[in-house]
């Protein structure tokens, strides 16, 4: 009898009698964190260890050690220290509503896991984030305490990736940022409205209030005092956040203007897009459907034309309908389309913001085309040598010799390039 | 016809030393035979040394660095053809930047066939625990570069894993990091490693952080390529993965929501007050 009330306390608190071994947390504290799209380890600060005193080494860019048949790259070892959470927000596999497996990392194990991964080379570093216990400043401590473990007694020279927690005290981030190459807080949903209705616990402002003081002490880094000497640099590789698509109804035009902004304001390395997708245990209120990846896709196509291309947000978003990206043609040959009397451009002449407008081109094609069209012709042959996709080029473009004609304002010009409609599978 | 015998240990710098000594000789790239290891030449050859450099020999740096990479590779023309373009752009250094030059062409291509290898092997080299004899801990890999990689990128893992000793035995040549010394010796068949009881958890943490409900298959295989498979312990999960990932995503959809736990409400009533809670929306 007392077994059977103590099993009911144990399923009520989610608490298993048998301790849970290191591959049970590790299994559901890995499936608790894979909702991050993020697993960058590149642009953080040069390091080594061959004095060695130390383990690992970061080089500029980072390395993908392995893929996951989702065609995602693993180089962190991404986990939730624990996936216990007070918070309810309705897209979260975590949340306090949901009925998941429950477990909880000590910092040893989560340091144990890293070092011995990356001993064996199937890392370049820790992704570490949490789920909210007890308090926001618990949380974050027990974060910090992970990762001054990992730089001080076990001398880790990987990347280290730490999520913050936005309401954390000010000097845990602090402290935080001196550990990690980079720190970020997630925004989560496109529109303040939609973070109130879905995760009602968490509070736009202050989330931005958290990156505005990362953008702030990054900055303070970086100066030296009257002294001449540099304080200790501080997230080296920067800040980036993670918007949920396809959770609630903001469109394409919506999520872009918030990421312009958070570059703007916080100068973000990153945005990251995920496609809301189906979670163990989900909420009545946010029905499941198929992930939107081509969606997905799409924002980060339109995403890189903001930050390396100098297209506005409405350019991107006004020549398709209903403010969402056209799901058939990438964002720039869509404003191509829909602006040919700019076009044909002469490939020879053109200035540096017009070339990085062509579809098909790529802003290594275009420095290509500017260091050598001042000592030569450019010809068809030599765009195709410089990787210019000319499919999709082509009809935009004149050179010496390569003309295209009518086809620049041919009106069957956007059926060449949207895939033949899918047939309709049967229900 | 000249024959120059090239080790497999130290390539690049042999490749250049002698490569300089043939230019200053005025020995044309017609007349030169080279091999590889011991690999049998031309039985009419005279096997010589190269002759001595002249020091005032210079070409373009971008030169050096494409040669540097291109002679790790396993196409066995591979020290003709850098000669044979070295030849030309003595007399020609713009030769190097020129687009469209077909022997050039070829000679990028193979330097990034190299880098890619070098590359792969930075990701996908896996250690095994070999316990320790001493302060440091021991390691030992075994891998299957398709260029002859090891050598170039030896350094990369000198400077990541500092503190301990390391072994990455591949057919073609074998590197060993000990006491923070690292040396090359010929290359091996594939050696008998103990168990690491690690593979079991990163096996674990593969198959969790895998996505049922996005698989996207071409994309893990043009990044990882299935010749690399076999010698990764991850990689034994993929068929299973794949073959069960449309009914674990079909199944989180079709389960009926559940009631949350009794403590939800009260976490959540302590947390907005009272009143407030989701579960009496």
């Amino acid at each position: 009898m007392w077994r059977r009330a103590l099993d009911a306390a144990a399923q009520e608190h989610n608490v298993n009698i048998m301790p849970m071994t290191l591959q049970d947390k590790l299994a559901i504290l890995s499936d608790a964190a894979r909702y991050d799209a993020s697993c960058a380890s590149s642009g953080t600060s040069r390091r080594d260890s061959r004095d060695g005193k130390g383990l690992g080494s970061t080089e500029g860019s980072g390395i993908c050690h392995a893929y996951a048949p989702d065609g995602r790259c693993i180089s962190l070892l991404k986990i939730l220290m624990t996936n216990f959470c007070i918070y309810d927000c309705v897209y979260c596999v975590n949340r306090v509503s949901s009925n998941v497996p429950r477990a909880r990392f000590t910092p040893e194990e989560v340091v144990h896991l890293t070092t011995e991964f990356y001993r064996r080379n199937y890392i370049e570093g820790l992704f570490l984030s949490s789920g909210i216990i007890r308090s926001p400043d618990k949380t974050m401590e027990d974060m910090v305490q992970i990762a001054r473990l990992l730089r001080e007694r076990e001398q880790f020279r990987g990347y280290i990736h730490l999520k913050t927690i936005p309401d954390a005290a000010p000097e845990l981030i602090a402290q935080a940022g001196l550990y990690a190459d980079r720190l970020s807080v997630n925004v989560e949903l496109p529109t303040d409205a939609s973070v109130a209705a879905y995760a009602p616990e968490k509070n736009p402002a202050t989330i931005r209030d958290a990156m505005g003081d990362v953008k702030a002490r990054r900055l303070a880094s970086k100066d030296r005092s009257h002294t001449g000497k540099r304080p200790a640099r501080f997230a080296p590789a920067g800040q980036s956040t993670q918007m949920i698509v396809g959770a609630d109804g903001s469109n394409d035009a919506v999520i872009l203007n918030h990421s312009a902004r958070l570059y703007g304001d916080f100068r973000l390395k990153r945005v990251y897009y995920s496609a809301f997708s189906p979670i163990p245990d989900s909420s009545a209120r946010l029905p499941l459907i198929k992930p939107p990846l081509m969606r997905e896709h799409r924002l980060y196509q339109a995403d890189w034309l903001l930050r390396f291309y100098g297209f506005g947000v409405d350019e991107i978003t006004g020549v398709s309908a209903g403010g969402n990206l056209d799901l058939d043609i990438d964002p720039k040959l869509a404003w191509a389309l829909a602006h040919r009397g700019l076009f044909p451009v002469d490939v020879q002449r053109a200035e540096r913001e017009t070339l990085l407008r062509v579809p098909g081109f790529g802003t290594k094609t275009v420095g290509r085309i500017l260091t050598t069209r001042h000592h030569r012709t450019l010809r068809y042959g030599d765009l195709q040598r410089m990787g210019a996709g000319l499919k999709k080029a082509r009809p935009f473009i004149t050179l010496r010799d390569w003309s295209p004609g009518a086809l620049t304002d041919s009106a069957d010009l956007r059926a060449r390039f949207a895939p033949s409609p899918e047939q309709l599978s049967l229900f | 016809m000249r024959s120059i015998a090239l080790p497999r240990i130290g390539t690049a710098a042999a490749w250049r030393e002698a490569a300089r000594g043939l230019l200053s000789a005025g020995v044309r790239p017609e007349d030169v035979l080279w091999t590889w290891d011991g690999a049998a030449g031309d039985l009419f050859a005279e096997p010589a040394a190269p002759p001595a450099p002249s020091p005032a020999l210079t070409v373009p740096k971008a030169f050096l660095e494409m040669a540097n990479r291109v002679v790790w590779h396993s196409d066995p023309e591979r020290f003709a053809r850098l000669y044979a373009f070295l030849w030309r752009v003595r007399d020609d250094p713009r030769l190097m930047s020129a687009r469209g030059d077909a022997g050039l062409e070829r000679l990028r291509t193979m330097e990034k066939n190299v880098n890619r290898c070098a590359h792969k092997m930075k990701a996908f080299v896996r250690f095994r625990d070999l316990g320790a004899d001493g302060p440091r801990r021991r390691f030992a890999a075994w891998f299957e570069p398709t260029h002859h990689t090891v050598e170039p990128t030896a350094p990369f893992f000198t400077r990541r894993f500092g503190d301990m000793d390391w072994v990455i035995v591949t057919r073609d040549v074998t590197a060993r990091f000990e006491e923070g010394t690292l040396s090359f010796s010929e290359g091996q068949s594939k050696p008998d490693l103990p168990e690491d009881g690690a593979e079991a958890l990163w096996g674990t943490y593969f198959r969790n952080i895998f996505n049922p409900a996005r698989v996207k298959i071409g994309a893990m295989t043009s990044e990882m390529p299935r010749k690399y498979w076999k010698n990764m312990p991850e990689a034994q999960h993929i068929p299973d993965l794949i073959r069960t990932a449309e009914a674990r995503a079909r199944q989180m959809q079709d389960n009926a929501p559940t009631l949350p736990p009794l403590r939800a409400a009260k976490v959540t009533e302590r947390l907005r007050g009272p009143g407030t809670g989701s579960t009496k929306a």
